[in-house]
């Protein structure tokens, strides 16, 4: 038999139907929802008098719209509240479970899907979110849909693909002190450029991937959206194993063990093909920071900030003029010493226990700058009580960030987290569009260490020199 | 599904790389339950300022493109979010067709959920589209699925296009996947029992 990689394995199979020049009809093991992309979908249902082919490999949430302050209060905007509501209709309707808003296990659709062991390696995974690649970080096929696809899996328990490519990124050497998974995702992309990963399954590889925790290997993951990519993978191992053993919805005891030795035959056969290969030096990077609207206009902390014609279209020397514009920066200026207002630690990226641990290692014994406004939002409720028993709310409080519930929060601002015009935010987050965080608000993508960091400091600094 | 067969219609040049959904459709307006009603607020952020005033030099403020209804747009359009918001809002504001050198691939898919079409055109092709439309905002381009052409009316110049033949046929015949994928229910059962 030839050769598989560990993206054709899981697509093999999952195959349903194929049939040359159409999409394949691939099965779906796990679908995520929330309220934002779903509502049209059940709606779709209930127009064509279908209904929700498997409940029970379905899941729901409750996370972009949620306020991150006390949640005994109501919710004042009556739009967010009807789109929530209409999930909790939805969801009694069709049977579903769902992580409410006061649900002890409620977070970010990304977060508490891995930390309550429902994604398990080898599966197929979607949700109507794109960083639904998040959850290939445990050797499992993950991809983001939009809201007629959701209504295609809610109906038919398959969605219909046409085969991505394949791209093995193999990231060799080790990642210095104080370099982090933030970093050298955001260096990958600088490198690959933001549709560098169109049409591809990326399957990262190489000791310095193998060297990760789980967490930080979700971070990676996360931002393969960010290149463009359909999906992003990373062969399940000891590491994964470990982090699955007693999760609530992982395998019991007795067949964790057996079901370990088929998820070892996931990994890619030595000799199997990928479409494209990158290579990438770890021991090479640096700090990233974004210094655009989009997280391929980055650069380590110490550059200096681009000049537009150094890009070599006069698109890209636009796109770039435009976005220093929008982000009130001038090319050749560094970043370094950049003063901030705000700081959002959080989002589906950077807001597991490991993000906040580093992030108040930074923090304690330390005071947020009076200029500027800092807030800590775990990516779920769980996160959330583990930093307390941990005493990290304590020190972040302490040293002035706001701790907030679980939530999305900045990473989108569609609840009343937001920056204002102008306003300068280090985020932790995965997108500087623009607008992302708040109308004409400006973002700055870089680390958990870093964003605490610049807190404290009350400009962009290198957190290597802390 | 509504379908798509042939359009003729101006064009409104926006030829900028990178367009994210963010943009097409900002987060403030995700909260709606319907599907309807998003074109208003196409483009918001970048059509409209903080008192919510036409910001003058945005293409779609301008007067002689505001019955444009094919967009040429940069390479990698509608990157970012997942949010099928953004091709609801491109429809509904009344786009049939997106022109542009790539497309991201949830988008792309997206749109031909809802009878939108993009149409990959490579690069040079496009900056002779968007000069033209420059130039003059009633130059109009009549598309036809089903020879994968774009005409210019004025010249009756032909560009072929590609497309997969399946997603062809199901916008020319608007068909709903869902119902094509239900012919297949048993193989779903099978599967289901297998695993
Ligand atoms: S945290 Fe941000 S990127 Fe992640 S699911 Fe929420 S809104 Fe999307």
């Amino acid at each position: 038999m030839s050769p598989k990689t560990m993206f054709q394995k899981i697509w093999d199979s999952h195959l349903v139907y194929e049939e040359p020049g159409q999409p394949s009809i691939l099965y779906i093991d796990l679908h995520l929802i929330h309220e934002v992309t779903t509502p049209q979908a059940f709606e779709g249902l209930r127009i064509s008098n279908r209904s929700v082919r498997r409940p029970d490999l379905t899941v729901a949430t409750i996370d972009h719209n949620v306020p991150t302050t006390n949640r005994s209060l109501p919710i004042i905007d009556p739009i967010a509240k009807q789109q929530i509501e209409t999930l909790r209709t939805n969801c009694r309707e069709f049977d579903i479970e769902l992580y409410d808003i006061n649900h002890p296990r409620q977070g970010i659709v990304h977060v508490i899907a891995p930390e309550l062991g429902f994604t398990q390696p080898g599966m197929t995974i979607v949700c109507g979110d794109s960083h639904t690649s998040t959850h290939g970080a445990f050797g499992a096929f993950a991809l983001g849909i939009g809201t007629s696809e959701v209504e295609h899996v809610l109906a038919t328990q398959t969605l219909r693909q046409y085969k991505p490519k394949t791209m093995k990124i193999n990231v060799s050497g080790n990642l210095n002190f104080g370099i982090t998974a933030k970093d050298l995702i955001l260096s990958i992309i600088n490198q690959i450029g933001v549709n560098g990963g169109t049409g591809y399954a990326i399957e990262y590889s190489g000791n310095a991937i193998s060297e990760l925790s789980m967490e930080n290997r979700m971070t990676i993951c996360n931002m393969s959206i960010e290149a463009g990519a359909r999906a992003g993978m990373i062969a399940p191992d000891i590491v994964t194993f470990e982090y699955l053993r007693n999760k609530p919805q992982s395998p019991k005891e007795n067949v964790f063990d057996l079901k370990i030795k088929e998820w070892e035959n996931l990994k890619t056969d030595q000799g199997a093909h990928f479409d494209k290969e990158v290579n990438i030096d770890a021991s090479t990077i640096e700090p990233m920071v974004t210094w655009g609207t989009n997280p391929g206009m980055v650069m380590s902390i110490n550059e200096k900030i681009p000049s537009p014609d150094s890009f070599a279209t006069i698109n890209e020397q636009k796109a770039a003029s435009k976005a220093l514009e929008y982000m009130g920066l001038n090319a050749g200026d560094p970043l370094i010493n950049l003063p901030i207002n705000r700081v959002f630690i959080g989002s589906c990226t950077n807001s597991r226990i490991e993000d906040l641990r580093s992030a108040a290692k930074i923090a304690i014994n330390n005071h947020v700058n009076d200029n500027v406004q800092a807030m800590v939002v775990p990516g779920s409720t769980e996160v959330k009580k583990q930093a307390e028993s941990e005493g990290l709310d304590v020190i972040f409080k302490n040293a002035g960030f706001d701790w907030r519930e679980a939530g999305c929060s900045m990473c989108l601002g569609m609840n009343p987290d937001i920056l204002k015009p102008k306003q300068r935010c280090a985020s932790t987050s995965n997108r500087n569009f623009e607008g992302r965080q708040g109308k004409d608000g400006r973002t700055h993508l870089l680390s958990p260490e870093m964003a605490a960091a610049s807190a404290i400091a009350g400009c962009l600094v290198d957190v290597r020199n802390w | 599904m509504e379908s798509f067969k042939k359009h003729t219609g101006s064009v409104a040049p926006l030829y900028q790389i990178n367009i994210d959904t963010d943009q097409i459709i900002p987060k403030q307006f995700l909260k709606r339950i319907e599907r309807t009603g998003f074109g208003e607020f196409l483009f918001n952020d970048w059509r409209f300022d903080n008192e919510g005033k036409p910001i003058k030099g945005f293409i779609l403020n301008d007067p002689k493109y505001k019955k444009s209804s094919i967009l040429a747009a940069g390479k990698n359009f509608g990157s970012g979010s997942s949010r099928e918001h953004a091709a609801w809002a491109l429809h509904d504001y009344g786009f049939r067709c997106i022109l542009a050198p790539s497309f991201a691939d949830i988008f792309y898919n997206n749109c031909f959920k809802i009878g939108l079409l993009p149409i990959q055109v490579d690069e040079s092709q496009m900056e002779k589209i968007v000069n033209s439309s420059q130039i003059n905002p009633n130059y109009q381009l009549t598309i036809d699925l089903d020879s994968q052409s774009i005409i210019e009316k004025d010249s009756n110049k032909k560009i072929l296009f590609e497309i997969n033949a399946f997603m062809k046929n199901c916008l020319l015949n608007g068909l709903d996947d869902i119902g094509l994928t239900l012919q297949h229910e048993e193989k779903i059962k099978k599967f289901e029992e297998l695993h």
